[in-house]
């Protein structure tokens, strides 16, 4: 079979999956829609599975698919590319949707949503998710690859308010698509300026364009390259929820566990990432747009860490670990080492969907909780669930040997290393590494450990999650510790194996990795080892503090981080300084004020006229009842000459008022024809 | 037959009218029934023309010419090319939809009703099928008699202020339309030392720029205020507002693109230097601009649901009249696609507050709120109406705006940086609107018990859903269609501009199949 041949199908078998939930799930029996819709997912994984290793044995590592011609003005056609880009994240969104598609019909069979519970619904909706998120990363232009953005765009708004009841929830849903919509605002303007660029919006033209002799790198200069590559990465901060649009990522909490693993960690989160990846051609002649990418996503990371150390909802901290996971691979786009960024996201999306599936297990198991402070001691009862979890904290902290741990010290060797790269760069993503172990495990210990702080109701239900979320966890747990296997640093011997997402990778990124390697050359194997030395005391510091506070210390000793803590916990007030700038300053009070204008200027204007019209009519009317009557008939004719057309629109009979128009316009007819 | 097809799709709604009047008063399902099956065959034969439409070929097809007033050299001269042919499609398809969803809703003097519904029909047709200016105007005027009818008799509480205003609003500017068009007619009379209105006839007058602009303003008057483009949009909410369903629907879905329409057909080929001038290029798309972003920044405001509706109607026709001016095939191209899918997307979000009004009898949208809960198929409709024109790609408003963007783009970057802000607008005062009537619990117990989606009104947004899918999936023939047509308005009002005029770069040609 050829699978290549096929790659269209693994988009189109979730979206049947999603037309039979979406169409007829609510006659289908619970059991059906637990088969249909996870198998959907788990064939196109199937079929990935194969057109990946039929991809592996093609010379050039590209094929494409071309259904038809979509927008013509655009040279943009239904086209599906799988190349090795591509087809890591074709693997990663049906495996792990594959895992989350299961978890949730273990999780979602105790939910009760509004209308039935809604099961049929939230797996229509997360079957189109992952239809959108195929599409995304399938397309072989930017046009398509803006169709699946917007559908996963559209499908997070679905999934967030799920619990369409609450209004919280609405409000999450809103505030992310339109947020998000901020992004593609920048993302459209920047394929514009690709198009008049290089005249197409083919990914492999574009690419071949921007890497002939046409163009060269914009250093020292911010010209249109550097700003096309800005506007794209405007996109990239909405969906990825980085600096300054990060805000809609921790109110997407309020969707349901799955959603937030599915979507809001290991998936469409990621597709800035990808899509800046996927533009590496452009990027890497924009030195000046890179810098300002590496700056952003550090600062993200930092900002939401710092964040994510106080938050107490348990799904909020995983929330605020996730945009600054985000910032990370960013950060790697952003010195250049497309791949490491690519590596971080593949890697983070096991643990990160692990650790939220395992925050609804928690979740599950104490009825419903999500504050930390009401947990406690879970250890022993959901054993499953805390093994699990504890690979995964293990591993994004970044204890060696785990995935996590080579993905991100890959992003700091090269944030050092890199000609783009800095040594504050690489302190800043140092800070980040020990925060980042220090909250995770604040939320081990505050959750699993010491003594259990929920009432007594609570405390009786707990039980471990059924086998059809158990499973999943424990597949991803194997994932978070493997995965990263596949991209260890050079100093630890060169391998085909050990080192092959990169020579998987390596076409994709054919200039990017000039610049990464350019790094490699003056490659000081010492200063390597000293770094990834001090991250794994960082990460060993961070987890230790964490077991010294949440753990030994009595709650009324525990540092209070005094001053900063209101300003953390409430993340840096920047939502209510945008609701006061934007939503109420901007839009609320700018409607009002363009609603007002129109009423009384725009439209005033109009009845305005009306008004003067109908009053010099009627002065007429009262000239000619009054001051005519005492004058010879004469004058009285001569008067009513003058008010002859005003008073028409006195009298209300559009009948007349069009017989004297027409009667005008033959008038000026005959005064043409028979005069001139 | 097949030589008169043009004559037939025009007057079937005329000659139903013609047959509606032997129906008795009282005979009310009759009467219904009638309207209907009039449409629907309006409809049907309007299929043949889209079936032997040759889209290979650019200029006028299915042409039919036949004196009318010889000694003002009038002609009954009507044909269509790409542009005109969508537009009719539009009209009968719209047209039917609207009298079809009207079956319940009225209730008073269904004949005069009707009557004027059909009388509309054919004058929205003949309109867009004109090739001779006078016999355009003729039609022209008579769409306002329906329309102020249908508003004034059938419409809401200030149904009289809302009609008169539109009436006179439209009218003024037709007025204004007439001596620029007289004033075409007169030029070529001494040029040429014969009359005619013959649109082709009349493009071959050579016309300095200065008499070329007093045209352009004249007509603009009457097209901007029948789009309409800011800061002549005032008569719309009130109109749509007041106006019943059937009547806004096809307010929104058709009649207001006489005006885009009439900017395409008219101002730019007749008047190619005024229509490509730096200072009014500026201008219009600066206004179009405007319209966008206020239009959308208004309806975020809007405390009722149908007025909401049409401020994005206004937001919306700024996209329309942005892609015209940016003179290249993106942009025209675009704007014809993006005034079909205004009318899918608007309609159906017409239809939508219709079916609420019918049950409810507010507008209010505080009065609504977890709508979602009672009437689940209801909020389906109502999402994918909001999403399609909010522009969510692979649903037909993506197409057009995305494309017009571009087209935008290409003219000035500075108006594509503007316009895509509306994007955002757009979904904003959409979600909020859905948000606070279909989200959340419902907490008005007048709302409690309040039926679904009947048949009947299923089988009005079906179609509607369908083809809002169809041009959002697979767009290729519309561009297919409007090829040839609008390049050679693009070619004909570059080539006879000053070289220097126009900033604008063409677009890449379509690729050649």
């Amino acid at each position: 079979m050829n699978f290549l041949d096929l790659i269209w199908l693994i988009p189109i078998l979730p979206l049947c999956g999603a037309a039979i939930m979406l169409f007829f799930g609510r006659n289908l029996p619970k059991a059906a829609i637990r088969v249909i819709s996870p198998g959907a997912v788990g064939l196109s994984f199937l079929l990935s599975l194969g057109a990946v290793l039929q991809l592996a044995s093609l010379p050039e590592k590209v094929h494409q698919v071309i259904l038809f011609q979509w927008l013509p003005l655009l040279h943009a056609d239904m086209g599906y590319m799988l190349d090795p880009l591509s087809s890591v994240m074709i693997l990663v969104v049906t495996g792990i949707g594959f895992l989350i598609h299961v978890y949730a019909t273990g999780y979602m069979a105790h939910e009760h949503g509004p209308r039935h519970g809604g099961f049929y619904r939230f797996f229509g909706y997360l079957n189109l998710f992952v239809f959108f998120m195929l599409t995304l990363v399938l397309a072989n232009n930017y046009p398509l690859l803006f169709v699946g953005w917007e559908g996963v765009g559209l499908c997070s708004y679905l999934l967030i308010g799920f619990y369409f009841n609450k209004k919280s929830a609405g409000d999450a849903g809103k505030k992310a698509f339109i947020v998000n919509r901020i992004g593609d605002a920048g993302f459209i303007l920047g394929m514009f300026f690709l198009f008049q660029i290089t005249g197409s919006l083919t990914f492999v033209d574009v690419n071949e364009a921007l890497r002939s002799a046409r163009f060269s790198p914009e250093v020292g200069v911010f010209g249109v390259l550097s700003l096309t590559a800005l506007l794209l990465f405007v996109g990239a901060t909405g969906k990825s929820a980085q600096i300054p649009l990060y805000v809609w990522l921790p109110d997407a909490m309020e969707g349901p566990t799955p959603v937030s693993a599915l979507i809001h960690a290991a998936t469409m989160v990621t597709a800035g990432v990808y899509m800046c990846a996927r533009s590496n051609a452009l990027f890497a002649l924009t030195p000046e747009t890179s810098h300002i990418v590496a700056a952003v996503g550090a600062a993200t990371a930092i900002f939401a860490a710092s964040i994510g150390l106080v938050q107490n909802d348990i799904k909020r901290v995983l929330a605020y670990s996730t945009v600054s996971q985000l910032g990370y691979m960013f950060v790697a786009v952003g010195v250049g080492a497309y791949w490491v960024g690519v590596f971080h996201l593949y890697t983070h999306a096991f643990f990160k969907a692990l650790l939220f599936l395992g925050a609804g297990s928690v979740i599950h198991a104490v009825s419903g909780e999500q504050d930390m402070r009401k947990m406690g001691g879970l250890k022993d009862k959901i054993p499953v669930t805390f093994g699990t979890m504890f690979i995964a904290s293990l591993a994004i902290a970044g204890i060696p040997g785990l995935a996590g741990f080579f993905s991100k010290d890959e992003i700091l060797w090269q944030a050092w290393s890199s000609p783009l790269g800095s040594k504050v760069l690489w302190a800043v993503g140092f800070c980040t590494a020990l925060m980042t172990a220090f909250y995770m495990w604040r939320l081990m210990f505050m959750t699993f450990y010491g003594e259990g702080r929920m009432d007594e109701h609570t405390k009786h239900h707990i039980h471990e999650s059924p086998k059809s979320m158990t499973v999943p966890l424990m597949v991803l747990a194997a994932g978070s510790v493997c995965a990263g296997w596949i991209g260890m640093p050079k100093v630890f011997g060169e391998n085909g194996f050990f080192q092959g997402l990169e020579h998987w990778l390596a076409p994709v990124f054919e200039t990017g990795k000039e610049v990464a390697e350019h790094g490699a050359e003056h490659h000081d194997t010492s200063m390597e080892w000293v770094l990834m030395g001090l991250s794994i005391g960082a990460a060993l510091s961070g987890i230790f503090l964490a077991r010294h506070i949440y753990l030994k210390m009595k709650e009324s000793d525990r540092p209070t981080g005094g001053a900063l803590h209101p300003i953390l916990y409430n993340k840096w007030y920047v939502d209510e300084i945008y609701d006061f700038l934007f939503v109420h300053g901007f839009s609320m009070r700018g409607g009002s004020l363009m609603a007002a204008f129109d009423r009384t200027v725009v439209d005033g204007g109009v009845n305005g006229t009306a008004w003067l019209t109908k009053m010099v009519s009627r002065i007429s009317m009262w000239y000619d009842t009054w001051i005519v009557d005492g004058l010879v008939n004469l004058s009285a004719y001569t008067v009513r000459a003058l008010s002859f057309p005003v008073r028409f629109f006195q009298t209300g009979f559009l009948q007349s008022y069009a017989l004297v128009f027409i009667a005008g316009v033959f008038a000026m007819f005959g005064y043409f024809w028979w005069v001139r | 037959m097949q030589g008169h097809l043009l004559s037939v799709i025009l007057f079937t709604p005329l000659a139903g009218l013609f047959l509606l009047l032997f129906i008795p008063k009282s005979q009310k399902t009759f009467i219904r029934l009638w309207a209907n099956i009039t449409a629907a065959v309006g409809f049907l034969v309007s299929l043949p023309l889209i079936i032997g439409f040759d889209r290979s070929n650019g200029g006028y097809q299915f042409v039919e010419r036949a004196e009318w007033i010889p000694s003002l050299g009038v002609q009954y001269l009507i044909g269509v090319d790409g542009i005109s042919v969508l537009m009719v499609m539009l009209t009968t398809i719209m047209g039917f939809l609207a009298i079809f969803s009207s079956w319940d809703s009225i209730k008073d003097r269904e004949k005069e009703y009707y009557s004027m519904f059909l009388l509309q029909q054919t004058g929205m047709l003949g309109v867009f099928i004109s090739m001779d200016f006078l016999l355009f105007y003729v039609f022209w005027e008579m769409v306002l008699v329906p329309m102020y009818f249908i508003i004034g008799v059938w419409g809401g509480p200030r149904k009289l202020y809302a009609a008169i205003k539109f009436f006179l609003y439209t009218l003024t500017g037709g007025v204004l339309m007439l001596l620029g068009i007289l004033l075409l007619y007169f030029n070529y009379a001494s040029q040429f030392g014969r009359y005619t209105f013959e649109i082709a006839e009349l493009m071959k007058i050579n016309l300095p720029l200065a008499t070329q602009q007093w045209v352009f303003w004249a007509f603009f008057v009457g097209f901007a205020i029948k789009v309409p483009m800011f800061p002549f949009h005032t008569w719309l909410p009130d109109a749509h507002t007041e106006a019943p369903t059937a009547g806004s629907v096809i307010l929104a879905a058709v009649l207001l693109k006489m005006g885009t329409y009439g900017f395409i057909r008219f101002s730019l080929p007749l008047l190619p230097k005024a229509s490509s001038d730096q200072t009014i290029v500026t201008i219009v798309a600066v206004l179009s601009i405007i319209g966008i972003l206020y239009g959308a920044l208004v309806s975020l405001m809007q405390q009722d649901w149908k007025k909401l509706v049409a401020y994005s109607s206004v937001s919306h026709l700024g996209f329309c009249t942005l892609g015209i001016f940016a003179l290249n095939q993106s942009g025209i191209a675009g704007s014809v696609i993006q005034q079909i899918n205004h009318g899918i997307s608007t309609g159906m979000l017409f239809l939508v507050v219709g079916v609420i009004y019918e049950r409810r009898h507010t507008r209010e949208i505080k009065e609504y709120g977890g709508l979602a809960h009672i009437m689940p198929n209801y909020a389906i409709v109502f999402a994918i109406a909001m999403l399609s024109s909010a522009g969510l790609p692979l649903l037909n408003g993506f197409v057009g705006e995305f494309t017009i963007l571009q087209g935008a783009f290409d003219a000035n970057r500075i108006w594509a940086a503007f316009a895509v802000l509306g994007v955002i607008f757009g979904a904003a005062y959409l979600l909020w609107l859905y948000q606070r009537t279909m989200l959340g619990e419902v907490t008005n117990e007048k709302n409690k018990g309040l039926p679904d989606l009947k048949w009947r009104e299923w089988a009005v947004f079906v179609p509607l859903i369908i083809w809002a899918i169809s041009i959002g999936v697979y767009p290729k023939p519309y561009f297919d269609i409007l090829e040839k047509p609008v390049a050679q308005i693009v070619h004909r009002v570059h080539d006879t501009a000053n070289a220097a005029a126009v900033p604008a770069t063409p677009t890449p040609e379509v690729a050649s199949r």
